[in-house]
């Protein structure tokens, strides 16, 4: 695969600056990655999409532990600087809420510094939830928080809506719960080990993972993956899609109490999910997807697999059709949680949360990878509305897509059992992106190898860009219309806290 | 369309489990099992002199495979990658059913043995479950997954599965349930929120640790803020491995823990 990515060096305090040229230029602020050295330092990278992925590196030397902040030029930058501050110790000079995001330590407390030898434990690290800001609380102002524990079978985060009874309410969002610190549990793990762990960063996710990663690790080696393997990935990249997208659907038609339509989608991705487990006998299609290929052909013959995602697609389709034409579904959608499309385009806002504000820009055609190279489909496109009924019209045209899709890579499968499904990887040292457009938006990972090893590996999840975004588009009744926002971004959590 | 049609169109879908065994809930790779005798001639001093053992157990990113008085797994820290049944078929093997809970987490490391303390704690759990109500109320808690625990947890209440069809229903209110649903590894984060959850439900409670990582914190244990299951945080009744556990083996699990089936130790 021809290198889409190329990087510049700059001095720390002309980061910034370069930073924002960069997005200037057009390009769209794709992340923020820290990588700790051995000596103390710690280098930044900043990810500019411009489509292809341009890499603005600077080192924030040992004992210095700041810079100037990205945010003040470039807002989307807001998070990944305080995830950074939270996990590395070194502070981004004029970031105005610094608040801890994913880890909450007390001020004298060491930092994790993924990358750096020497791994923190729980004991080296003090924990300290004072840290987090408190609730606001004032004359005629009050915060309801609403989690970490949900009613319902949610993952655990916390919401806390401020409100002063006359204002339109604030939500911020709290995602420290989870941190399971897999940034440093990646660090040294042999790849074939590491891609086990990049399905587990996002269960909803799970082939998307598998696949951003290998494809880092294949640019490394200076490898691609078998045709046919790649037409393997494919077609469970395409199924999770569709899962995902169900599953979102389904929440929507749950909190508007469309009790048919519930079932009916729920049926639908049971359907998919089993259809997932025949073709590799796991229903998230973990095990598959390895670098160098996949670990082999699928297990149900194509034509048969062929027959039963025709039956499901037609059986979406009409459902989804009759779904869109139920006015008082349409009404609980239509107008919810409005994503102006200059907001969305400023934060470059990713999937189905940006198309549904009328942004471009599917990974899968702007930058292709695998075999979306050889496959004609198109991107979902043309939305422009920014509401949760955008966002939902989005996602059923990428179902219908998906399928697509996946019936092109059935075809060539059973045009005669290809081979091989994998190659040797040989991992050479250095720096690499993979990305894949996962169910929820681009999905990127940066792999670092030093003598052999994986020093760094960061797993950058469109649900952690675009939970920044979540709060903007509470206006209105933040209450009746909290459940269809939260479906309509899809996010997972599990991913946002890493 | 009238969508009271289209809730018809494609006939009874909910399944009978566990009235009636399910098709496809039996053809589910749900654990991995020693072949039978298959460990005996590694054991011993040939076994060590050739160092099978490290060499076995190098081959589970887990570390769930080990050697100590004959060849086992652990089913609790298994996350059904598929390596060793690949590059040893001759000693290992998936298994096909659901029904993997159990009530001792030693159990989980198979081939089991006796355990005698095992027969306590299950009488333990009868007594306790003998007074509950006949619906059983379910809190779930994720305590830091990787999100696919949910979706399979979430599948339970579907027509598919259909639990409430069982009395089984999941409620918002610690103050209402029976029954402690724990996905996740056990985050430092979520400790706090877990043990206040556990403590607002009222007695008698059963506690199900669903998963694997919920289990042993599976692969992602160990880091300064992974812990190793949540058994260290509340004490766990029933175990559920699986990576994540299907709909049918978390309503199995479901059904052991409030007395309506027995664990799989039983079935060894
Ligand atoms: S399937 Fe994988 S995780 Fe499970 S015991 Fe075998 S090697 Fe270990």
């Amino acid at each position: 695969m021809s290198p889409a990515s190329f990087s510049r060096r700059t001095e720390a305090d002309r980061f910034a600056d370069s930073v924002e040229a960069a997005v200037r230029d057009g390009g769209r602020f794709a992340g923020l990655v820290a990588t700790a050295r051995d000596d103390g330092s710690t280098v930044l990278r900043a990810l500019v999409a411009t489509p292809a992925l341009v890499v603005i590196e600077t080192i924030v030397g040992s004992g210095v532990n700041t810079y100037p902040a990205l945010t003040p030029l470039v807002p989307s930058a807001a998070w990944y600087e305080r995830e950074i501050h939270d996990l590395f110790g070194i502070e981004p000079v004029g970031h105005r809420r610094l608040d801890p995001l994913v880890l909450p330590l007390g001020p004298h407390s060491a930092r994790p510094r993924p990358g750096g030898s020497s791994p923190a434990s729980a004991a080296t690290l003090e924990l300290d939830f004072a840290a987090l800001p408190g609730h606001v609380s004032g004359e005629g102002l009050f915060t309801i928080p609403y989690g970490p524990v949900r009613s319902g079978v949610f993952e655990s985060v916390e919401y806390l809506v401020e409100t002063s009874g006359e204002e339109i309410p604030h939500l911020r969002t709290r995602v420290y719960h989870k941190h399971r610190g897999l940034e440093q549990r990646f660090v040294d793990l042999d790849p074939s080990d590491a891609v086990l762990l990049a399905e587990r960063v996002e269960g909803a996710a799970s082939v998307a993972h598998a696949m951003a990663f290998s494809q880092a690790i294949e640019t490394l080696a200076g490898v691609e993956a078998p045709r046919s393997a790649q037409m393997v990935r494919v077609v469970h990249a395409e199924l999770e899609r569709i899962a995902a997208h169900l599953d979102s659907i389904i929440r929507h038609t749950e909190g508007a109490g469309q009790a048919v339509a519930y079932a009916r989608m729920s049926l639908h991705k049971e359907r998919i999910m089993r259809l997932r487990a025949l073709l590799c006998g796991h229903r998230f299609g973990r095990g598959v997807v390895v670098p160098g290929g996949v670990t082999g052909p699928l297990q149900l013959d194509p034509d048969d697999t062929l027959a039963e995602v025709g039956q499901i697609d037609r059986a979406i389709a009409s459902d989804a059709k009759a779904l869109m034409a139920t006015p008082s579904f349409l009404d609980r959608l239509r107008g919810t949680g409005p994503l102006p499309a200059e907001l969305a385009l400023a934060n470059g806002a990713l999937g189905p949360v940006g198309r549904g504000s009328g942004l471009v820009g599917d990974i899968r055609l702007q930058r292709p990878y695998g075999a979306y190279r050889f496959l004609g489909f198109e991107a979902a496109e043309g939305f422009v509305k920014g509401d949760a009924l955008a966002r939902q019209w989005v996602r059923i045209e990428e179902i219908r897509q998906a399928f697509h899709l996946v019936r092109q890579g059935l075809d060539e499968l059973s045009e005669g059992d290809a081979g091989p499904w994998q190659y040797d990887v040989t991992m050479t040292d250095g720096l690499a992106l993979g990305w894949v457009e996962a169910p929820q938006g681009e999905l990127l990972y940066l792999v670092e190898a030093e003598g052999g090893r994986l020093v760094r590996v960061k797993p950058r999840c469109a649900s952690f860009h675009n939970l920044a975004l979540f709060a903007e588009a509470f206006r209105g009744d933040i209450f009746t219309d909290f459940v269809f926002i939260e479906a309509s971004f899809g996010l997972s959590i599990a991913g946002v806290s890493g | 369309m009238a969508w009271v049609l289209r809730g018809l169109r494609d006939g009874v879908v909910t399944t009978r489990y566990p009235r009636q065994p399910d098709d496809y809930g039996d053809g589910f790779k749900a654990s991995v099992s020693v072949i039978a005798g298959s460990g005996d001639m590694l054991e011993g001093d040939a076994g060590r002199a050739t160092g099978v053992a490290e060499k076995l157990a190098g081959l589970c990113p887990t570390g769930a495979i080990r050697l100590e008085s004959g060849l086992r797994v652990d089913r609790g820290a298994c996350i059904l990658c598929g390596n060793c049944v690949k590059a040893r078929p001759d000693l290992f093997a998936f298994d096909s059913s659901p029904e993997v809970a159990t009530i001792g987490r030693q159990s989980l490391v198979v081939p089991s043995e006796d355990d005698d303390s095992l027969g306590l704690v299950r009488a333990e759990l009868a007594k306790r479950v003998r007074t509950l109500r006949r619906s059983i109320h379910v809190r779930h808690v994720d305590a830091g997954s990787d999100g696919g625990e949910e979706w399979e947890v979430a599948a339970l209440t579907n027509p598919i599965y259909d639990v409430q069809r069982l009395g089984i229903f999941f409620t918002a209110s610690p103050r209402h349930a029976d029954v402690l649903l724990v996905t996740g590894v056990g985050t430092a984060g979520m400790a706090g929120p877990l043990r206040r959850t556990f403590e607002a439900m009222p007695d008698p409670k059963v506690v199900i640790a669903a998963g694997t990582d919920a289990t042993s914190g599976g692969i992602v244990h160990p880091t300064y803020a992974s812990g190793d299951g949540v058994g260290s945080i509340v004490p766990v009744d029933v175990w559920v491995p699986g990576s994540p556990p299907s709909p049918f083996s978390l309503l199995h699990g479901i059904c052991v823990g409030i007395g309506l089936l027995a664990g799989a130790e039983s079935a060894k």
